[in-house]
């Protein structure tokens, strides 16, 4: 089989951005937060994407950033699957009660965005990086939920899930062995959605001031810190704004590929 | 009861009733969270006393649910509270911003609209050739980039490779409609094209789901031009889904503008929240919060009322 362009190319990004984020200690050239040069300086072959507002190294800062984004959006969508598609199973297993009870609590979290949720939470909750995490993921498991709750009732229906029932199976085997292994494809196409939700929703915390505090940094606090120089045509802040951009669209064009490939299986097991 | 409007009530009722849930979980919902609020006020340096002193005079040794009905009785009466921080009453504070907001959101809705409605157009009337390749590209883009990051390569084009515009937005109350509108300029263009990608994809895909109807093929084979069957048979049915992907788009922009409002430092109701967050200001984040949340749902549930009623099979009962 052939792998489109669009794919390989999303692929390619998505791995170094991985590996630079995995090795940040040994590629950043300069430390973190130690003013290096003058302030706002342009690229030069000293600091390769210049200086920010405090003289800092903008290339180091955002290799360091980048290990910060991913490493959030990564944990807080593995927390919203877990959840999302624990709880959607569980739904759909077991119907009745859990099920309505379960499907109006997501139904009323989605009610209100996701952005508000969050800040409403975040005035009372310390900002720190586990609460950040625990509140992304707890707000993304929703969709989650939705998606694997739908491709689950399809499923438990299903003559070989009736077998393991009257095999006398209990709920976890039904769940783990025979529900979540025949419903993996879809959702791990809608992990790679679910990541770039959550890089853009830590991005956006950060940009508000509400999201990763000093002396750590992530892009989006990244283009906060930097925004004031675009009024003097320094082009800082648009660093950190154009590394989310090249991540979520990597990784956009790699669950497209994902998506693609998964509905063609549909059908069957050739393709 | 004529059917659809038993239809319409009942969806309107359904909203109330989400928007009570809502209070609900913003109130009880934030309290269950860990954190004192008299703490909040007076800092870790705060003696039991004058803790002590204060949850009295805040009234927080009463249960939640008691405090959460005093609340939702004050809300009901316009009566929202003072602010933790200055003392300053919550309901003035935001009467003085929600005009700033509601231009902001209003200009970039009489914008954004029409454009979307023809560029969805265009992709539906050249769908998979180059106009449609080219603009549904541009969207996906778009729609991958946070807000405040399509906002800096916006206002960084528009300020400094083509210096048009000043990268601030000041607006303040004695300020002539025009200049008002100057200086909203730049903010409006970032909502408008945080907003046009989502809109116009939707457009685009109800236009094209109506389009595979068999009375289009009939127009068709009539040998009528492409523009005429859109236009004459395509876009009367496809009404319903436009004006419902619409108005969840004017959702969509209640949290746009949160973002767009910080990053011009505009002083409007999304600016009020984001700084009173930081604050911990819970009285003020719980009454904007909710102000939010109930346009949220207003906007959909309109969407669902103008779907109801713009669905011709409902209007004839059996």
């Amino acid at each position: 089989m052939r792998l489109p362009f669009s794919a390989l190319l999303g692929l390619s990004l998505t791995g170094l951005f991985l590996f630079i984020a995995i090795f940040a200690r040994w590629i950043a050239p300069y430390p973190i937060d130690l003013a290096v040069g003058g302030v706002w300086e342009g690229p030069s072959a000293k600091y390769w994407l210049g200086t920010d507002t405090i003289g800092r190294d903008i290339l180091s800062r955002l290799i360091y950033g980048g290990q910060v984004t991913i490493f959030v959006a990564l944990a807080s969508s593995i927390l919203a699957f877990s959840l999302g598609s624990f709880l959607g199973f569980l739904a759909a297993v077991k119907g009745g009660l859990v099920d309505q009870l379960l499907s109006r609590m997501v139904d009323l979290v989605m009610a209100i965005p996701s952005l508000i949720v969050a800040l409403v939470m975040l005035s009372v909750l310390p900002l720190n990086l586990t609460v950040l995490i625990l509140v992304i993921g707890v707000l993304d498991s929703t969709r989650v939920f939705r998606l694997s709750r739908a491709v689950a009732v399809d499923i438990a229906v299903m003559d070989y899930v009736e077998a393991a029932k009257l095999r006398g199976e209990g709920q976890s085997w039904v769940i783990f062995r025979e529900i979540l292994p025949n419903a993996l494809s879809p959702l791990v196409a809608e992990f790679g959605l679910r990541f770039i939700f959550a890089v853009l929703f830590i991005s956006t915390l950060s940009f508000l001031g509400l999201g990763i505090q000093p002396p750590l940094t992530d892009w989006g606090g990244m283009v906060k810190e930097n925004k004031d120089g675009l009024i003097y045509g320094k082009a800082a802040a648009l660093m950190p704004a154009a590394a989310i951009a090249a991540l979520a669209i990597s990784v956009n064009l790699v669950a497209d590929w994902v998506l693609t490939r998964t509905s063609s299986l549909k059908g069957g097991r050739g393709g | 009861m004529h059917p659809v409007l038993v239809l319409v009530v009942q969806r309107i009722a359904l909203g109330l009733l989400l928007l009570l849930a809502v209070s609900a979980v913003i109130f009880l919902g934030v309290e269950a969270l860990p954190g004192d609020t008299a703490q909040a006020i007076l800092g870790q340096q705060a003696t039991p006393e004058a803790l002590a002193n204060l949850r009295e005079k805040l009234g927080l040794n009463d249960p939640a649910i008691t405090r959460y009905f005093r609340w939702l009785g004050g809300v009901l009466t316009g009566d929202l509270g003072t602010a933790l921080t200055n003392g300053a009453d919550i309901a003035t504070s935001i009467g003085q911003r929600l005009g700033n907001t509601l231009f902001l959101a209003g200009c970039a809705a009489a914008i954004s609209v029409p454009l979307a409605i023809i560029l969805g157009l265009i992709a539906a009337r050249y769908a998979g050739r180059w106009p449609d390749k080219l603009i549904s590209g541009v969207t996906l883009t778009t729609i991958s980039l946070p807000e405040f990051v399509a906002a800096y390569f916006v206002i960084y084009l528009l300020t400094q490779v083509f210096p048009v515009f000043q990268p601030v937005a000041m607006v303040f109350p004695g300020m002539s409609f025009w200049a008002k509108l100057q200086a909203v300029a730049l903010p409006v263009i970032v909502l408008v094209v945080v907003v046009l990608a989502h809109m116009m994809r939707m457009t685009r895909a109800a236009i094209l789901n109506v389009m595979q109807s068999a009375y289009i093929e009939t127009a068709e084979l009539k040998g009528l031009s492409p523009m005429t069957v859109i236009w004459r048979h395509a876009f009367p049915n496809a009404i319903a889904p436009v004006v419902a992907v619409v108005m969840l788009n004017m959702a969509y922009l209640v949290v746009g503008v949160v973002v767009v409002e910080v990053v011009f430092s505009y002083n409007a109701l999304g600016q009020y929240l984001v700084d009173h967050v930081s604050k911990r200001d819970l009285p003020v984040v719980q009454a904007v919060g909710l102000i939010f949340a109930a346009v949220y749902i207003t906007l959909n549930m309109l969407a669902d009322v103008i779907g109801i009623i713009s669905n011709p099979r409902l209007r004839h009962p059996k």
